[in-house]
């Protein structure tokens, strides 16, 4: 209360932004596990990367569990993978937009699975996405004013990537490079997790008895 | 300068300068495997772009190959749960 009367002076979107600020304050207070460093340096940590590779670990055991005919359009590698991503997105916590784009889509399938229809798909997206919403009229100008970056090929390019992280289709040039940086991070360590689980299944696989000398 | 004004005009929500853009941009090449960054000037903001792009596509085709190997494994691996004490043991 205290914080939006002192806020009365500032544009009216502040009380939005106080609760926005609060809630992340929330967030933070839940998880001691955030650190308030960059994420880089949290994507290269080892605690996250074992933070990964179990949550993957059970996913897969899920996986594995499922794939008794429930979703037969689906090859193991393709389930295997999305539940690679999933993971990765759930790791994230919520503050990046391409994992949040990752968590929706796959919200989206569950549910509407049985109607197939594009269009709807496309309505819940909207729905969802419509509450971190900015209005992106601005942003886009912002991009083609930008003085040395006019040029067309840099243009075509942004455009690439934007597309290539999910949830940047639209986004301003400046957040698709926040997102970018992130995403690479977190890439990097999902494929460092994923080598890692292998090497160990692998080494595992060989000997039939070794499920005996661990116990 | 004509630009710098319809930018503050246009800014409202999104006060982009170009320092802040060749900051990230430097900060993305650091990720880059390509050299292990320092010296960061020499690339332009295009090749940087073009090489994250392949960069992430290379990426993306790891995670896929990586899946496919992993599925295979746990096609052939008896027990799950063996594995799965094997490995948060073997920490």
């Amino acid at each position: 209360m205290m914080a939006s009367i002192m806020s009365s002076s500032n544009p009216a979107a502040n009380p939005d932004r106080s609760s926005t600020r609060r809630k992340k304050k929330k967030k933070i207070h839940h998880n001691p596990q955030i650190q308030p460093e960059t994420p880089k340096i949290q994507w290269q940590s080892d605690a996250q990367q074992q933070i990964y590779s179990s949550k993957l670990l059970h996913a897969l055991q899920q996986v594995r569990l499922g794939s008794s005919g429930s979703e037969p359009s689906s090859s193991a590698p393709r389930r295997v993978r999305d539940a690679a991503y999933g993971v990765l997105a759930a790791t994230a916590r919520g503050r990046t937009r391409w994992s949040r784009a990752i968590l929706t889509s796959r919200l989206k399938l569950k549910f509407m699975k049985k109607n197939n229809i594009a269009k709807r798909q496309r309505k819940v997206m909207t729905v969802i996405a419509a509450a971190g919403y900015q209005p992106r009229r601005k942003s886009k100008v912002g991009v083609f004013r930008l003085k040395s970056k006019c040029f067309p090929a840099f243009q075509r390019k942004a455009r690439v990537l934007s597309r290539l992280i999910p949830g940047c289709r639209k986004q301003p040039f400046p957040v698709v490079l926040e997102e970018t940086t992130d995403y690479i991070a977190a890439l990097q360590m999902q494929v460092r997790a994923m080598s890692a689980l292998a090497e160990l299944l692998t080494g595992s696989g060989s000997s039939s008895s070794s499920s005996a000398q661990l116990s | 300068m004509s630009s710098r004004r319809s930018r503050s005009r246009h800014s409202g929500s999104s006060r982009v300068t170009d320092d802040q853009i060749n900051d990230l941009v430097s900060k993305l090449q650091q990720l880059l495997p390509e050299m292990h960054n320092r010296r960061s000037d020499k690339k332009s903001a295009t090749k940087v772009l073009q090489e994250t792009c392949n960069y992430i596509r290379s990426l993306h085709r790891e995670v896929d190959d990586l899946s496919e190997r992993l599925s295979e494994l746990l096609e052939n691996a008896d027990t799950t749960q063996a594995d799965l004490i094997r490995s948060l043991i073997m920490q």
